[in-house]
């Protein structure tokens, strides 16, 4: 089987400081890569170069193409990779603000993405958005309120329904739980690990609260300064870590 | 001896407007940046299309002006007196007669010829402002043909009232490739746009020239289970019997008495002269105006 996406040696630097460098690591498909590590130390950072939404200083991001077989991303024209980020991949951002057009009914947010893949047939968007609704667990009766008269747990399910509509091949979540009370968190992270089974999903989680990666990934990669320090499947980092930064941050949550 | 160059305009400015309106036709529903003049009336009186009238205006043409279809509005008034004292051109209520039409919210009735050129004034350019404000933004939309969001639009239109109620400034993609804005005309005028004369469209405020050339493919955007339509007033003209013009509404007293009437006066006009007389009609051609008393 050949890796969806390949990363090669990423590097990217603020001036002199470093965002993030020497990341190397394949993800197959299905298969849910987490980053976690503390505040600032380049989880956003990665996973923002990786979309092609930052500018790297080095490395090769190598997605498997339906087309054309492996391409680096990072050497597409802007067309071919805005292309990319509203069909083969998906961004789920920490804010649902940010991933929301907020002037915009729920049922539009969710059509936008088969809208712009070329659906022109209303009553199939309609139906279409109703039915992830129901998957994100909001009544359908809320298809026209806009984001705005929504709760920060329902923009978050929406904006992943938005994301989720077209059957992405890869999907990037920047701490899709943050900012969340923590039931709100249980029941977001509760839907989205029946999304990633029943989709067979292939994703990059980046948290910094074990719990979300505990239950979503299968592989763990654990940043420190911009480095990756430790990777590993989930199970063996969390319970056997290696690294000591890793086994502090294990015991910080055990603590908890 | 006036004070102005021919049209107001120094030669060098209406330079600068050809070669944008040249750009234009070339790519036909492109905006195209100019550094838009100063002009002596207000923004929202339409001095995007004044500036590409004046640029494309010669001594031997014949001007008509007119604003929601008609000749005598203060606003089209005051821009045919502008270039009648500035350009000293002959000017007509007659589209038959006229070479360039300058125009704001219609395209007249009749049809227009290859010798005719329509200059529309335009408020706001970008088709897509209304969802994306970012000007970066749209131009990379633009540019690489990502159009989903004026769907995105249409689709909010009809869940919010079962049809698509844009009824102006309704969006239309031009010869395959461009969205466009076609101004603030009612979108019963859209089918017209595939026409022989040339359309120049010009943004004041916003600094754009765009341009539709003869015969270029236009349409609207519309679902496949929602299909554009080109609808208007179901009656006829109360004056001419017309029943293919786009009508207003008038409101005659405080009874609630109405009339509908062709919102292009001179098509009205030619009609009733031509002996077409509709309900509340006179055989001999209304006057308007004060001289009619
Ligand atoms: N635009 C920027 N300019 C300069 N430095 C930046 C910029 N963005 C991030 N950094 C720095 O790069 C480092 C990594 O930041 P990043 O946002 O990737 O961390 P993070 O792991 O996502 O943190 P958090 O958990 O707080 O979101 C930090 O030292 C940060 O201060
Ligand atoms: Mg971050
Ligand atoms: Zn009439």
């Amino acid at each position: 089987m050949h890796p969806l996406l390949k990363v090669n040696n990423i590097k990217k630097m603020y001036g002199h400081r470093i965002g993030c460098t020497d990341v190397s690591f394949d993800l197959y498909p299905g298969e849910v890569m987490g980053i976690v590590g503390e505040s600032g130390s380049g989880k956003s950072t990665l996973l923002n170069c990786l979309a092609g939404h930052l500018e790297t200083d080095g490395g090769e991001v190598i997605f498997d193409t339906l087309d054309r077989g492996p391409v680096d991303t990072l050497k597409m024209s802007e067309p071919e990779r805005r292309m990319l980020g509203r069909t083969d991949w998906a961004f789920v951002h920490q804010h649902a603000r940010d991933g929301l057009r907020m002037s915009v009914s729920a049922g539009g947010n969710i059509g936008e993405r088969l809208m712009a893949v070329g659906d022109r047939h209303y009553g199939n968007i309609r139906d279409r958005a109703i039915d992830w609704l129901d998957r994100v667990e909001i009544d359908e009766s809320r298809v026209d309120d806009r984001p705005t008269a929504f709760s920060g747990g329902m923009q978050q399910r929406l904006q992943i329904a938005r994301n989720l509509v077209t059957g992405p091949r890869l999907v990037f979540m920047d701490e899709p739980t943050g900012g969340l009370d923590v039931s709100v968190q249980a029941r977001l992270l509760d839907l989205l690990r029946g999304l990633v089974r029943e989709m067979g999903l292939s994703a990059i989680i980046v948290t910094h609260d074990l719990a979300v990666v505990r239950l979503l990934a299968d592989r763990l990669m654990v940043m420190k300064s911009g480095h990756v320090v430790e990777t590993g499947l989930t199970d063996q980092v969390l319970d056997d870590p290696q690294h000591a930064y890793t086994q502090l941050l294990v015991s910080s949550v055990l603590q908890v | 001896m006036s004070d102005y160059n021919f049209a107001y305009l120094d030669e060098q400015t209406k330079r600068m407007i050809r070669r944008a309106i040249l750009k234009g036709l070339a790519i036909p529903g492109y905006q195209v940046p100019f550094a838009s003049r100063e002009m002596p009336m207000p923004y929202g009186w339409g001095t995007g299309g004044v500036q590409v009238s004046a640029a494309t205006l010669t001594p031997e043409d014949t001007l008509k002006v007119i604003d929601q279809g008609a000749d005598d509005t203060t606003n089209a008034v005051s821009i045919r007196k502008f270039f009648e004292r500035t350009a000293g051109v002959a000017t007509t209520e007659e589209t038959e007669k006229a070479s360039i039409i300058q125009t704001r919210h219609r395209i007249p009735e009749a049809d227009l010829r290859e010798d005719q050129i329509l200059v529309y004034q335009v408020p706001i350019p970008e088709p897509l402002r209304f969802l994306e404000p970012r000007e970066t933004e749209t131009r990379k939309m633009h540019a690489l043909e990502e159009y989903g969001l004026m769907h995105v639009k249409l689709y909010e239109d009809i869940s919010q009232h079962g049809a698509i109620a844009t009824s102006y400034a309704y969006p239309v993609k031009v010869e395959g490739r461009y969205v466009m804005d076609p101004s603030p005309i009612p979108k019963f005028d859209n089918p017209k746009m595939e026409m022989a004369a040339i359309q120049l469209f010009g943004a004041g405020r916003e600094q754009r020239i765009y341009a539709v050339p003869p015969y270029t493919k236009v349409v609207s955007l519309d679902f496949e289970d929602y299909p554009f339509e080109a609808t208007k007033a179901e009656h006829p003209c109360d004056l001419c019997a017309a029943e293919d013009s786009y009508l207003d509404e008038v409101i005659l007293d405080d009874q609630g008495g109405r009339m509908f009437v062709c919102s292009d006066t001179d098509y009205c006009r030619t009609r009733r002269e031509a002996g077409h007389v509709g309900r509340l009609g006179t055989e001999t051609p209304l006057q308007t105006g004060p001289e009619a008393a």
